[in-house]
């Protein structure tokens, strides 16, 4: 599992000074034109009527580089270390694998136990409460983009068009035609499947980069048409006063208008503006977990496994007799209706959306997610989310700096677990009775 | 000058009939005319040397390459199917056209057992009626999904890979991988079944097995089963018929024996006497060219 670096391969044993050296330099040359432009300077003003003027930091430029430095030499020689010990790494790798499979499962439940309980525990503030739903909303694209990437092999890098397809279609559907939350949110799904009915139809002949490419422009189309079409969108402007969604038809109101019981009232609760978030919250666990147990299943039926099996080889399908095209349509417009519920979800909770928030970075996030957590492993998404979207919250005081802690996030995942965080796949369906006494394969 | 007839030496019933098979590229003649016929219950050797365009008739066949010229019929419970007009999935869903790789084609990171689940995926989808059904857990699922596991199992055990059903496909041995990839084909239910070099990188023992299994194939199911081979002990020891083709065009059509002792074959693959003078328009082509060898189906 030794990860491969950009240098040369030194000797299997012992060190290559000159070599790691050589190597930390580069990377310090690297650092030091990168913190230049970052650090180096800085536009300060030199006071009233006398403009401003540029502050010089190469301290902080020294700094940097000289801990990218040792950073690297660092780095190397513990991937050094790694690697001539193969022996020890492969017995410690089997005793995880050994109780890989009981603690996954054991922390898959715990976490579904934690998220339950999460608004309630004593701990657990107004702020740590939206975190979890925002990272709620993640894992569950994560989930519905898992579809299209992780199960049929589809690389798809405009899953924020379909997820900005639903958010409209609530805030539309809601704001004309005054239909509920729950009356939306099916018919916001089915017009985000639709999207990617239309969209799937002439590009799934496109393999790899090249339908990377086509949703690319797809997810940038839907969000230029949003910005455009001012008479129906309100372009830049964006729709506000989206409705909340009710509790069965019970507003989360102070004052509810004359005639409703709001649900405050109903069950004779103090008003408290968090009993909407923790509904809001139960709401999104609840669509996060019916994704979940949606693709646990569909795995499981024969759709699931051509999914699988088209993303292992397409020409072994055809030759099998399976409906390549049908069969990524499927995955496409069933990815994307999750996505759709998941739009629908972010306007009524933000009651107010514009198309800033269906910027590709978002699809780029997701993808992450999805990748970062092992392809098609449905906890590792949850786990990347948490990480990666945690990360990103917890780091917010540092500004735009906290996007470095998403990079290094994404770098510290890719260097440890390049597969993913799980990349583990159990097959759906076994012959010969549960995992462990099965014979293990020889490798060829 | 070539054979165009399209016989089967033992007189069995056609299951295939090839007709004026032509395919170009561009300006190359990949197969040139080729015509013949492979009967039910029996064995189909297609032989010849490198680029004489024997994976090529078998992309014709399966869909992968739509025919420049000719007709390809299958005849499976008395309905005709014209092949080269049916869409590549098709042709396997519903004229019942298997087929394995030259470089095998399985799906690595499946499971043994999932692999053969996938071979009987429009079965299966029907039983899931288009997967809702499945999804609500309706009774009926859950039987076909036990009756494919057992028809998944009937094969491995064919093959001999039953203790080995539950591990990822991608991690068997080689010779293991080649005969997965027939119970693959084998359980999408086929009339005709296509093996493009199924012995290529076996031993001597398991070529052997891949004999008998071919053998118990063509005697249990009945089906017709077309093989490129260039393993000679492979082709003469089961075939019941072979075709040899060279440079695209057929040249020998007949029994193993036939074949054998036919003198075109003996030159094609061992190569023309050395004094005997080469045309001079092959002479001017060498010239120019310096060689023009196909490239290799």
């Amino acid at each position: 599992m030794a990860v491969e670096t950009s240098d040369t391969a030194p000797p299997p044993s012992g060190l290559d000074v000159t070599s790691i050296l050589k190597d930390a330099g580069i990377t310090a040359l690297i650092a030091f034109a990168l913190t230049i432009p970052l650090f180096g300077f800085r536009l300060v003003s030199l006071g009233t009527g006398q403009g401003i003027g540029l502050e010089q930091r190469w301290g902080l430029v020294a700094i940097s580089v000289a801990s990218v430095f040792l950073g690297r030499i660092a780095l190397t020689v513990w991937q050094e270390k790694r690697r001539t010990m193969p022996r020890e790494a492969a017995s410690h790798g089997w005793s995880i694998k050994r109780y890989a499979r009981p603690l996954l499962a054991g922390g898959a439940y715990a976490l579904a136990g934690l998220a339950f309980c999460w608004p309630w525990l004593p701990f657990v503030d107004r702020w740590l409460l939206d975190m979890a739903i925002l990272v709620l909303t993640y894992v569950m694209l994560g989930w519905g983009l898992n579809i299209v990437v992780g199960l049929a092999g589809l690389l798809d890098l405009g899953y924020v068009a379909f997820y900005a397809v639903g958010a409209y279609s609530y805030a539309l559907l809601a704001l004309n035609f005054d239909l509920t939350f729950w009356q939306c949110l099916p018919l916001a799904g089915a017009f985000a499947a639709f999207f990617g009915i239309v969209l799937g139809f002439p590009v799934l002949r496109l393999r790899g980069d090249y339908l990377a490419i086509v949703t690319l422009g797809f997810g940038e189309i839907i969000r230029i048409i949003l910005l455009n079409w001012y008479e129906v969108t309100k372009g830049p402007d964006g729709l506000s006063g989206i409705p909340r969604p009710s509790f069965f038809g019970l507003p989360f109101k102070r004052n509810p208008p004359d005639g409703v019981t709001s649900f405050h009232q109903f069950f004779g609760l103090e008003y408290s503006s968090i009993q909407r978030i923790i509904f809001l919250y139960y709401v999104i666990l609840l669509l996060a977990l019916i994704t979940n147990f949606f693709t646990l299943r569909i795995r499981k039926l024969p759709v699931g496994r051509a999914w699988e099996a088209l993303r292992e080889d397409e020409i072994a399908c055809r030759s099998l007799g399976i409906n390549a095209r049908n069969t990524k349509l499927t995955a496409f417009s069933i990815g994307a209706m999750f996505a759709g519920f998941g739009g629908s979800f972010f306007a009524t909770r933000q009651g107010f959306i514009s198309p800033e928030s269906f910027t590709f970075i978002e699809s780029a996030i997701i993808l992450a997610i999805v990748v970062l957590g092992g392809m098609g492993s449905q906890f590792g998404i949850v786990l990347a989310a948490v990480f990666l979207i945690g990360m990103t919250e917890f780091f917010r005081e540092l500004e735009h700096f906290r996007m470095l802690a998403f990079g290094a996030g994404m770098v510290a995942i890719m260097v440890w677990r390049p597969r993913g965080l799980l990349a583990h796949r159990d097959p759906t369906i076994r012959l010969n009775g549960p995992p462990g006494d099965e014979i293990k394969g020889s490798s060829p | 000058m070539t054979d165009q007839s399209w016989e089967i030496p033992s007189g069995a019933a056609a299951l295939l009939t090839v007709e004026h098979l032509t395919m170009r590229f561009g300006g190359l003649v990949a197969v040139d005319d080729v015509s013949f016929a492979a009967g039910t219950g029996e064995i189909t050797a297609i032989i010849g040397p490198n680029g004489a365009g024997k994976t090529t008739v078998f992309n014709c066949l399966t869909g992968f390459y739509s025919p420049s010229v000719g007709r390809l019929l299958l005849r499976r419970d008395d309905r005709n199917f014209l092949l080269e007009r049916m869409e590549g999935y098709r042709i396997a869903q519903k004229a019942g056209v298997a087929r394995t790789f030259q470089n095998i084609r399985l799906f690595p990171q499946m499971s043994v057992l999932e692999n053969l689940l996938v071979a009987q995926h429009n079965v299966l989808m029907r039983a899931s009626g288009m997967t809702v059904l499945g999804l609500l857990g309706f009774a009926s699922y859950r039987r076909a999904e036990r009756a494919a596991v057992e028809k998944a199992r009937y094969w491995l055990d064919q093959v001999g890979l039953t203790a080995l059903a539950d591990i990822d496909a991608g991690n068997l041995p080689y010779g293991a991988q080649r005969k997965l990839e027939i119970a693959r084909a084998m359980c999408t239910g086929p009339a005709l079944l296509c093996l493009d070099e199924p012995a290529a990188g076996l031993n001597p023992t398991e070529s052997l097995e891949l004999n008998e299994l071919l053998l118990f194939i063509r005697n249990e199911h009945k089906i017709g089963i077309l093989l490129i081979e260039h393993d000679m002990s492979v082709v003469m020891g089961i075939s019941d018929h072979i075709i040899v083709l060279d440079y695209g065009r057929k040249i020998s059509d007949g029994t193993p024996e036939h074949v054998r002792n036919d003198p075109t074959v003996i030159r094609a693959y061992l190569g023309e006497d050395e004094d005997e003078e080469l045309p001079p328009e092959v002479m001017a082509d060498l010239a120019i060219n310096g060689e023009g060898d196909a490239p290799a189906t």
